[in-house]
C-alpha cells in the first residue's frame, strides 16, 4: 500500500516538473517582437543643465507635476530646484522649499535672513533623475519592476512594484519617492511619453533661461551633445559609479 | 489604488536643515522588527543545532523548544515586510519574477529553503510522537478528538514505520538538517545585513562588515530568546505543580536547568564577544579613514543618536549584560535581567543601523527625525507605528502556543527524542 | 534503506514545483531580460508601450500659434519671448476640449518667481528686472499695470 502511494507521488511530482520547467525557460528568452527591443539604439538619452542661467522661478517643477500627474500639493516631485547661498563666514544655506514648486521669491532661508552684503556666491541648482549607466536603483529592485530602456532612460512598471522602497533606498541622488496615489515607486523619466514622440521634456520646454537641455549623446550632431563633449561639464557625486547622465554646467563645490 | 493622498514617510519624519525633497524615513519600524524578527529565528536554530549537531548533551531541552519555537517565529519574520510593503497583495513577486542582482531577491529563495528545512528537521524529530498520537487517539471519541487525529495524520505524511532501524534514520536525517541549516540560517541573516550593507548611497550602511555584525548579534538575540522563553515556561510550570502538591514533593520539583542556563551562557557571551568587536572596529575605521560622510555620521553618532548608541545599545545592551553574566555567583534572576537586556541591546543595534542610516539627509546637510507614530489612525500609522510593532512582536507567542498544542517542545518525562 | 526519509523532500519539491507552475499563470509572458543585461533589462516587455502612451499635457507654443497669432506675435516682439504661453496659462492638453477657457492666473506670485528681486551674484536671476515685493504696489495685481504679453507696455 504504502509503496504504490509512494510511487505514485514520485510520479505525478516527477512528470509536474519535467513539463513545467522547459515552459518556464521560455520567459527569459526573447520572442520576435523582443528583438527590437534589444537591438542596437540610435539614442542614448543625457540632460544638460546650465546652473548659470537658472533663476529659480521653478517653473519647471510645476510643469512636471502638471505633465506628469504628480499631484501638486504633495511634498514630492520628479524635480526640483534647490538654492545654495555661501556666506562670508563659510556656511552654506540650502533650501528647496516643496522642492522649489513656487519658486524663490523671498530671501528668508528657514525663516533666516542673510543680509547680501554678507553673501559670497548664490545659485540654484535643478535636478532630476541621472538616467545612470550604472544604476544602482536597477540592481536593487527584487522583481524587475524598474529597468533600463535601449535608449537609456530607467523606467518603473507600476503594475509590477511591490513598494519594498529598495530602489528609493539605493539612490544616492534622491530622486525616487513613492507616488501618493499609485503607492508605487516613481520618478523623472525625462517625460519619456513627450521624447519618444520628439517633443521635448516638458521642463525643458518650460524653461524660459535655456537652463535645461536634452542631448542625444549618439548623435554628433546634436548641438547640446556637442556642448557636452566639448565644453566642461560635470556630474554629481560620480564616486558612486552610477555614471549619471545629467551633465552640469557652473556646478560647485558646495553643491550636494 | 485609493484616491487617498499619502506621501508615504511624511507623517513621522521631521526634516531639519537641508534635506533633499524627496527624502522620508520611508524604512521605519518594520525595517526595524524584519532583520530583529529573522535574527531570532536564525539564533534559535543554531541553538537547537548545537545539540543535534555538535552533541552538546545539556543543551537537549532547550533545544527541542528552540527548534519548535524557531517555527513559530519563521512565518513572523515576514510579517514585517507584510505590513511594510506598499503593495502586499503583489508579495509574491519576489518569488515569481526574482531579480538577483537585488538581495531581497534571495529573500524569497533563502526563506522557503530555511522554513523547508525548520519543518523537516521537526518532522524527523517529532514523527514517532505523531505515530503514537495517531494510535492513542483511535480509542477516544469524540469530534475534536478525531480532528485532532487527523491533523497527526496528516503530519505524519502517511510514514508510520517507527521500528528501531527507521528511528535511527530519523535522527540521522534530523542531524543532517541540522548541520544543512546552520548555514542556511546563517544566510539567511547574513543576506539581511547585506541588504543594508551594499546600500552604496546610504553612508551608515555602506560596510562590508554589515552582514558579519548581523549575523552575529542575530545568533546573540535568538540564543537570549530562547533562553529567556524556555526559563520563564520551565520556572512557570514547576510553580504551578509546586502549588498543587505538597511541601515535600514541592522542593522535588524544579524549574530551569542550572545546567543547561550555564552552557547556552557560554554560548551566548561568545558571541556577543564577537558582535560587541566587530561594531566596535567599524565604529574606529569610520572615525579613522573619515570619508566625506564622517561629519555627518560623528555628529549623529555623537550628538543626536549618544544616547540611541552609547548608552541604551552599547552600556545597557551590550556591556552591562556582559558583566552581569561573567561576575561569579550567576544567580537565574540576574540571568534573566542579563537576557532582557541583552535582546533590548539587539534590537536598539537594528534600530540604530535602520533608523540612525536615515537620521542624516543624502545630501550631509540635513537630519530626519523618526517620531514613530504612537495611537493608529489610519492603516499606515498602524502598520508602521508602535502598534504594529507590537503586533509582531506578539505572533510568535501566539504561534508557539498554536503550534506546541501539535509538536509538545518542554515534555520532561515524555518518550521520543 | 527507509524510503519514508524522503517524503520531506517530496513535499519541498511538490512547494517549488507550485511555484513554478504558478509562475506560468501569474506572470506575464514579456517579461524577461530584454537587452544585454540581465541587471539592467529585466523588466515586462509592454510597460515601454504603456510609458509612451502617457497622455501629453503641455502641447508648446507652436499649437497655441493656430488661433492665438496676435497675442504670440506681440510676445514674441516683447521681453517675455522666451516665457512659454502655457507657464502661466498652465497646460492646454486638448484645449479647446473640454475647456474653451484656459486659467487666467493674476497672482502676483507668479510673476514674483522671476521678479522678486534676489541678490544673487553667480545666478541670471541678478540680470532681471525686479522689485522687492513688500515696497512695489502691494495691494496690486502686477496684470493691473503691466501687460505680460508685452511687459513694456505699461497701463496706467
Amino acid at each position: 500500500m504504502t509503496c504504490s502511494r509512494r510511487d505514485f507521488l514520485k510520479e505525478a511530482v516527477g512528470t509536474t516538473l519535467a513539463s513545467v520547467l522547459p515552459i518556464s525557460a521560455f520567459t527569459f528568452l526573447t520572442t520576435e517582437e523582443a528583438r527590437a527591443a534589444i537591438a542596437d539604439s540610435k539614442v542614448r538619452w543625457a540632460f544638460l543643465v546650465d546652473t548659470t542661467k537658472c533663476v529659480g522661478c521653478g517653473l519647471c517643477v510645476k510643469a512636471c507635476k502638471n505633465e506628469n500627474e504628480i499631484p501638486y500639493d504633495a511634498a514630492v516631485t520628479r524635480t526640483w530646484v534647490e538654492r545654495y547661498v555661501v556666506t562670508k563666514d563659510g556656511e552654506t544655506h540650502i533650501d528647496s522649499p516643496m522642492g522649489g514648486r513656487d519658486g524663490y521669491t523671498s530671501d528668508l532661508i528657514r525663516d533666516e535672513e542673510i543680509d547680501p552684503e554678507n553673501i559670497d556666491k548664490a545659485f540654484f541648482v535643478p535636478k532630476l533623475c541621472n538616467q545612470c549607466d550604472n544604476p544602482a536603483c536597477v540592481q536593487v529592485c527584487p522583481v524587475g519592476a524598474t529597468y533600463q530602456t535601449n535608449d537609456g532612460i530607467v523606467l518603473i512598471d507600476r503594475d509590477w512594484c511591490i513598494g519594498c522602497g529598495y530602489c528609493i533606498m539605493a539612490c544616492p541622488y534622491g530622486v525616487r519617492f513613492f507616488h501618493p496615489e499609485h503607492r508605487v515607486a516613481d520618478k523623472c523619466n525625462f517625460c519619456y511619453h513627450r521624447i519618444s514622440k520628439g517633443m521635448q521634456p516638458a521642463c525643458v520646454d518650460c524653461c524660459s533661461f535655456g537652463a535645461r537641455r536634452l542631448a542625444n549623446l549618439k548623435d554628433p550632431d546634436d548641438p547640446v551633445t556637442k556642448i557636452i563633449v566639448t565644453e566642461r561639464v560635470a556630474v554629481l557625486k560620480d564616486e558612486y559609479g552610477t555614471k549619471p547622465h545629467v551633465f552640469y554646467i557652473g556646478l560647485d563645490t558646495n553643491v550636494r | 489604488m485609493s484616491e487617498e493622498l499619502i506621501v508615504h514617510g511624511i507623517e513621522w519624519t521631521v526634516k531639519e536643515l537641508f534635506v533633499y525633497p524627496n527624502e522620508y524615513i520611508y524604512w521605519s519600524i518594520q525595517i526595524v522588527m524584519y532583520p530583529y524578527m529573522t535574527g531570532l529565528v536564525a539564533g534559535a536554530f543554531v541553538l537547537s543545532s548545537l545539540y543535534h549537531v555538535f552533541g552538546q548533551k545539556e543543551l537537549k531541552e532547550i533545544a527541542q523548544f528552540s527548534l519548535v519555537f524557531s517555527l513559530a517565529l519563521l512565518p513572523v519574520a515576514a510579517l514585517p515586510l507584510l505590513l511594510h510593503l506598499q503593495q502586499p497583495a503583489r508579495a509574491m513577486e519576489p518569488l515569481l519574477t526574482p531579480h538577483f542582482t537585488s538581495a531581497i531577491a534571495a529573500f524569497g529563495i533563502v526563506f522557503t529553503a530555511y522554513a523547508l528545512i525548520v519543518l523537516s528537521e521537526i518532522w524527523f524529530v517529532y514523527r514517532e510522537y505523531f505515530v503514537a498520537q495517531v494510535h492513542e487517539l483511535k480509542s477516544r471519541s469524540g469530534f475534536i478528538n478525531a480532528m485532532t487525529r487527523l491533523v497527526y495524520r496528516v503530519l505524519t505524511i502517511g510514514a508510520y514505520d517507527v521500528s528501531d532501524d527507521a528511528l535511527r534514520i530519523d535522527k540521522k536525517a534530523a542531524t543532517i538538517l541540522a548541520a544543512i541549516g546552520i548555514p542556511v540560517a546563517c544566510f539567511l541573516h547574513g543576506y539581511a545585513g547585506f541588504i543594508f550593507g551594499s546600500v552604496k548611497a546610504n553612508a551608515l550602511w555602506m560596510s562590508p562588515l554589515m552582514p558579519v555584525i548581523f549575523i552575529m548579534s542575530a545568533v546573540v538575540s535568538g540564543i537570549a530568546l530562547c533562553m529567556l522563553t524556555y526559563i520563564v515556561i520551565m520556572e512557570w510550570q514547576a510553580f504551578s505543580r509546586r502549588r498543587k502538591s505538597g511541601a515535600v514533593e514541592a522542593s522535588k520539583i524544579k524549574g530551569a536547568e542550572t545546567e543547561i542556563i550555564n552552557k547556552a551562557t557560554r554560548y551566548l557571551l561568545g558571541f556577543l564577544i564577537a558582535a560587541i568587536s566587530l561594531e566596535m572596529l567599524d565604529l574606529i575605521f569610520r572615525g579613522y579613514t573619515a570619508m566625506k560622510s564622517w561629519d555627518i555620521l560623528r555628529s549623529v553618532m555623537y550628538g543626536k543618536d549618544f544616547i540611541n548608541i552609547f548608552v541604551l545599545q552599547y552600556t545597557l545592551g551590550n556591556l552591562v549584560p556582559l558583566v552581569l553574566l561573567l561576575l561569579p555567583g550567576r544567580t537565574m534572576k540576574r540571568t534573566v535581567l542579563a537576557l532582557l537586556l541583552v535582546l533590548f541591546g539587539v534590537f536598539m543595534m537594528r534600530w540604530n543601523v535602520v533608523i540612525g542610516g536615515q537620521a542624516f539627509s543624502l545630501s550631509f546637510s540635513g537630519y530626519m527625525h523618526y517620531e514613530i507614530p504612537l495611537m493608529p489612525h489610519s492603516a499606515e500609522t498602524f502598520k508602521e507605528g508602535v502598534f504594529g510593532a507590537l503586533t509582531v512582536i506578539a505572533t510568535p507567542f501566539v504561534l508557539f502556543w498554536i503550534i506546541n498544542k501539535f509538536v509538545p517542545s518542554l515534555r520532561r518525562d515524555a518518550e521520543g527524542s | 534503506m527507509k524510503w519514508h526519509v524522503l517524503r520531506p523532500l517530496w513535499v519541498a519539491i511538490a512547494l517549488v514545483g507550485s511555484i513554478f507552475v504558478a509562475r506560468e499563470f501569474l506572470v506575464p509572458d514579456d517579461f524577461g531580460v530584454h537587452g544585454d543585461s540581465f541587471t539592467y533589462n529585466f523588466y515586462r516587455l509592454s510597460n515601454v508601450q504603456e510609458w509612451k502612451d502617457f497622455p501629453v499635457k503641455y502641447q508648446g507654443r507652436e499649437s497655441c500659434l493656430e488661433c492665438h497669432e496676435e497675442n504670440l506675435q506681440q510676445i514674441n516682439s516683447s521681453t517675455h519671448q522666451t516665457v512659454e504661453c502655457e507657464n502661466c496659462h498652465g497646460p492646454s492638453i486638448d484645449h479647446p476640449e473640454p475647456n474653451e477657457f484656459l486659467p487666467l492666473n493674476k497672482d502676483r506670485t507668479l510673476c514674483l518667481r522671476c521678479h522678486a528681486f534676489l541678490e544673487y551674484p553667480n545666478s541670471d536671476r541678478g540680470e532681471l528686472m525686479s522689485i522687492v515685493d513688500r515696497t512695489h504696489k502691494r495691494r496690486y495685481e502686477c496684470v493691473k499695470c503691466h501687460n505680460p504679453h508685452d511687459p513694456k507696455e505699461y497701463y496706467e
